[in-house]
């Protein structure tokens, strides 16, 4: 599902963030990316969203070679993918419900299939009943609930998150490791960036390390 | 159909969202309005006031009355003849013999100058006839003199159509020059226009980022700015289509007053439905064109980071 081979980025500033980066997560895997802040983490998860494109090598998502993806065609390629960022990026100017809906609209969903879709993902994250909330009035935890909830409410192939539970004491932590293994475990590819390695020791799934732009360990693959 | 259907859905929900968004920072809003009126309002005013110098330019050309002075030693009844025979031209609508008896008589009473007349020997004052053409035309006017002219009892025509054809040069100047002031001013609205919605861009660039980040294309983040523009525009020349209401009303009654004094039913005329349609699509093509503009300069420059 997503594969690197040999991938550089290096930025303009001369910093070479990833050096031959090399691996590949089949469908329906679950891994997580750890490594010291710096290692290249993030810059591996905005390659795989082309936030950003690789200086050398290649990306393949679903074996779809990402640089051969036009500007033009990186809106419907993002749309097959969640993205949960550590800050939520929430939309303070509108309420819950249009903050999850904003993918579906975007994709062109009908206005009943939004309303099924927008209740089932805040149903999963636990916050059905709070559609027409504010979202700075939530929590901290409340409000990336959200963030997931938007993420999976296309129903995406792949979800990326870079340092979900930055912000999040560690109970609330592991409640999101928890949803996300949920969605996992109905066959979404889960890749999660984090250097929270407390919290992700006893789950069974992958890691791969990253130091210095380099892969350092791969546990392999995870019982499923 | 149902991607057109919801196509429609999107840009009518992006119509009513810009709408929204200016009513909800009514003052902010209510100044770029404003700007952009009065700068729609100049060029519009400025085009009714040509338009109407040349309505009272075509009612003066009618009566482009010319004199003929016969010479002196033509007799009454020679000068009635004359005076007949001009008046049955068939492009000529009437003559007036102004008998240079009467003449002097008038002018002996109005001028003040009777004791001078008094130390003249005789009448100074020739035979003079006001003919008035049937036509408008100052061409056909000239034709009229022309024949008067060649007639031996003639001495002088005095024909004033230089100023019809002066006043005539000055009316295409001034209209070519609303015509320059349109240009700038469109382009000065566009300027306003792509300035605001600049400043709208930047003040929703989280925004602009997460859409993009969820997969919205260029086309989808750019229309909300694209009706904003819209919006600017069109409000703004229905606004300045008021403005111009406005300031005709308030010169109406010194209009009237002039036009009186001139012994002329003169009416000032107001902006043509026309030309209203033109300044409001116009107005609204413009905030379009200007929020375009902004969208393509800035829109690319916020990529998520």
């Amino acid at each position: 599902m997503i594969r690197f081979e040999n991938v550089f980025k290096r930025y303009p500033s001369g910093r070479e963030a990833l050096s031959g980066v090399s691996f590949s997560l089949e469908r329906g895997e679950f891994a997580f990316l750890t490594g010291p802040s710096g290692a290249g983490k993030s810059t591996l998860l905005r390659l795989i969203a082309l936030i950003e494109r690789p200086t050398r090598g290649t990306v393949l998502i679903n074996n779809q070679n990402t640089a051969r993806i036009s500007r033009g065609r990186i809106p419907p390629f993002r749309q097959r993918l969640g993205v949960v960022f550590q800050d939520h990026k929430l939309l303070h100017d509108r309420s819950v419900f249009d903050n999850v809906a904003l993918p579906l609209v975007i994709a062109g969903a009908s206005r009943r299939e939004i309303e099924r879709r927008v209740r089932a993902a805040l149903d999963q994250v636990g916050l059905l009943g709070r559609e027409s909330h504010a979202p700075i009035t939530l929590s901290t935890g409340e409000q990336q609930r959200v963030g997931i909830a938007r993420a999976v409410a296309p129903r995406p192939d792949v979800l990326i998150a870079d340092e979900p539970t930055g912000n999040l004491d560690p109970d609330l932590s592991r409640e999101i490791m928890e949803l996300f293994t949920r969605f996992n475990e109905v066959g979404v590819t889960v890749l999660i960036a984090t250097h929270d390695l407390e919290l992700i020791e006893h789950l069974p799934h992958r890691q791969l390390k990253l130091v210095a732009g380099q892969l350092a360990a791969d546990s392999g693959r995870g019982d499923p | 159909m149902a991607s057109l259907r919801h196509y429609l859905t999107l840009h009518r929900q992006n119509l009513l969202d810009a709408l929204r968004r200016l009513a909800s920072q009514p003052f902010a809003s209510a100044l770029t309005v404003l700007v952009i009126a009065i700068a729609l309002a100049l060029p519009a005013g400025l085009r009714v006031l040509v338009n109407n110098a040349g309505a009272l330019n075509d009612s003066w050309e009618g009566a482009a009355d010319f004199a003929v002075y016969l010479k002196i030693d033509v007799s009454n009844e020679n000068a009635a003849r004359v005076a007949r025979t001009i008046g049955g031209r068939p492009d000529v609508a009437n003559v007036t013999l102004i008998d240079r008896a009467k003449a002097l008589e008038e002018f002996r009473a109005k001028s003040g100058f009777g004791d001078a007349l008094d130390a003249l020997e005789g009448n100074p004052l020739p035979h003079t006839l006001v003919v008035r053409p049937k036509s408008g035309a100052a061409g056909d006017v000239e034709a009229v003199a022309a024949a008067v002219r060649a007639m031996p009892e003639t001495d002088l025509v005095q024909l004033d159509t230089a100023w019809v054809t002066r006043l005539r040069a000055m009316l295409a100047l001034a209209g070519r020059m609303v015509d320059l002031a349109t240009v700038l001013l469109a382009i000065a609205v566009t300027i306003v226009v792509g300035n605001t919605i600049r400043l709208e861009i930047n003040s929703r660039s989280v925004e602009i980022e997460v859409v993009k980040l969820v997969g919205g294309s260029d086309g989808f983040i750019r229309r909300p700015f694209l009706y904003l523009g819209f919006w600017y525009g069109l409000v703004g020349a229905i606004a300045a289509a008021v403005i111009v209401a406005a300031a005709l009303l308030a010169l109406e009654p010194p209009v009237r007053a002039v036009a009186n004094l001139y012994g002329s039913g003169f009416e000032l005329a107001g902006l043509p439905l026309r030309e209203t349609a033109v300044l409001v699509v116009g107005g609204a093509v413009l905030g379009w064109a200007g929020a375009w503009l902004a969208t393509a300069r800035h829109l690319r420059a916020i990529e998520p980071k």
